[in-house]
């Protein structure tokens, strides 16, 4: 709502999504909008296709129906190849490279500024380990050059598949604080997350459940409008009155 | 958009994850030397068939080398997620098989002129063609094998697969090649099957620089066919790098 780009349309908007992976219907239809400038968090648990879904916001995955568009353009435009920062579940860096090897390439493909690198370790916390093979960190650290790679070059919507996980609570406080940071620059910023826990620190909650959204709200909104005093137990409200209700999803979240 | 700048960084990034495999390196550019060493040594009462054979295996080693290599080091691209990483960048597919042809090219160059070095010195092996033109073809081939390997390693799923495509793809060229029987006295069917396959006019080649003293028009057709099918086989092989996937 605040801080965002002026003038322009939604960083994410998504109608009528429909994606089908080995015969199976992984997203049945799905309507999304995410706005500029602020942390949204897509929460759900594992299988309930999340990273399908951030797979068509970076247009990477095959879809069935429906338009993805991202920035004003349709997910996987070649306008966007150096705007949208992505982060895969699994850490996709060579291991066979240091971490500043393996930064310098990806900045030179994306024609980030020289310094860019260094500006992306320090960021993530990697100073000091630059010159380290990547095959030899820990996951943890592993996936901070995941994350490294997909700040370079500043893109102004980076979609991050559970880049938390596994991380240690001091570490996962500081990436949240940098999502934060980043995000009141003007990049949006989508992380996953099947760790419920990580609710409260996300501007806007987008609640998954098989295929659907079944919430789009503030985290607040979200306990006060279904009297839960954990996102847990909000998500299990949620998930009984969608099943009550048949098969539509159940997203109330006044329009923004 | 292929770009000079995405391709050379392509390049030397494959580059850097060779330097950082020092083992592999050692291989690559040992096996074809002790190789043609035990082909000499092995056939020391019959001279003429290292006569025959050495020039042609002089093509044939970095082709066979050069394929294993970039067919394991693409499918390992594939299956660790860099590959849709990158191209969810701003990369042009042939900046990447470009990059990865340049990079292991380089190598069959250094693999080749090594494996020269030995064969037409230490080894004696006689050529009355000249020798420039002899490492022009090696290296084609070379570059042959990488753009093969690039193609190739689209239809393989594990590392497995991956090898097996050197005797399901490469082996029946290297019996059909000329290099066991004479091309020309090859059955019919056999003989058309090795008319369209790209290693026989490597080993052609070869053999014809081997016997003959100049370059002569049939040599350049043959580099220049061995050239082509590297280029038919690395545009296909971008065809086969998508972007969007199930």
């Amino acid at each position: 709502m605040m801080n965002s780009s002026a003038g322009a349309g939604p960083a994410i908007a998504i109608r009528g999504l429909r994606v089908l992976r080995g015969g199976l219907e992984v997203l049945p239809g799905l309507d999304l909008t995410v706005p500029r400038g602020q942390v949204t968090g897509l929460l759900g648990p594992s299988g309930c296709g999340k990273s399908t879904l951030m797979r068509a916001i970076v247009g990477v995955q095959k879809i069935a129906a429906g338009s993805v568009d991202v920035l004003d353009h349709p997910a996987g435009s070649s306008v966007l190849r150096s705007r949208v920062g992505y982060v895969t579940q699994a850490p996709s860096v060579y291991a066979d490279l240091s971490v500043l090897e393996n930064l310098r390439y990806f900045a030179l493909v994306l024609g980030a500024p020289k310094n860019d690198p260094r500006r992306v370790i320090e960021e993530v916390g990697l100073t000091g380990r630059e010159h380290d093979l990547t095959a030899r960190l820990s996951g943890g650290q592993r996936a901070r050059v995941c994350l490294a790679a997909a700040l370079l070059g500043k893109p102004e919507l980076l979609v991050l598949d559970e880049p938390t996980v596994g991380l240690d609570p001091v570490l996962r406080r500081d990436l949240w604080e940098l999502f934060h940071r980043l995000a009141d620059a003007g990049t949006t910023p989508l992380v996953s997350s099947h760790v419920m826990d990580e609710a409260a620190r996300c501007d806007r909650l987008l609640l998954m459940r098989e295929g659907r959204i079944i919430a789009d709200d503030t985290h607040d909104a979200l306990l006060a409008r279904t009297g839960a005093t954990h996102i847990e137990e909000a998500f299990l409200t949620l998930t009984a009155a969608t099943a009550d209700t048949g098969d539509s999803a159940l997203t109330t979240g006044e329009p923004r | 958009m292929i770009s000079p700048v995405r391709t050379l960084a392509t390049a030397r990034r494959v580059l850097a994850q060779l330097r950082h495999d020092p083992r592999t390196i050692a291989l690559l550019l040992i096996v074809p030397c002790v190789l043609l060493t035990l082909l000499k040594y092995v056939f020391d009462g019959e001279p003429q068939v290292f006569e025959h054979t050495g020039a042609p295996l002089l093509g044939i080693f970095p082709l066979l080398v050069m394929f294993v290599i970039t067919s394991v080091a693409t499918l390992r691209e594939r299956t660790t997620g860099t590959l849709e990483r990158l191209l969810t960048m701003p990369l042009a597919k042939l900046d990447l098989l470009l990059g990865y042809a340049l990079a292991f090219g380089t190598m069959a160059l250094i693999q080749t002129a090594l494996v020269f070095g030995l064969t037409l010195g230490p080894l004696g092996l006689t050529v009355n063609g000249p020798t420039w033109m002899l490492f022009l073809v090696s290296l084609a081939d070379g570059l042959l094998g990488t753009a093969l390997g690039l193609f190739v390693s689209a239809f393989a799923a594990t590392e497995f697969q991956a090898v097996q495509f050197l005797p399901a793809f490469i082996l029946p060229q290297f019996l059909l090649c000329g290099l066991f029987v004479p091309r020309a006295s090859m059955q019919t069917v056999l003989h058309a099957i090795s008319d369209v396959l790209p290693l026989s006019y490597a080993v052609d080649a070869m053999t014809r620089i081997t016997a003959n003293s100049g370059v002569g028009g049939l040599e350049v057709r043959d580099l220049a066919i061995v050239l082509g099918s590297a280029a038919v086989a690395l545009t296909l092989g971008a065809a086969t790098l998508r972007r969007r996937t199930a």
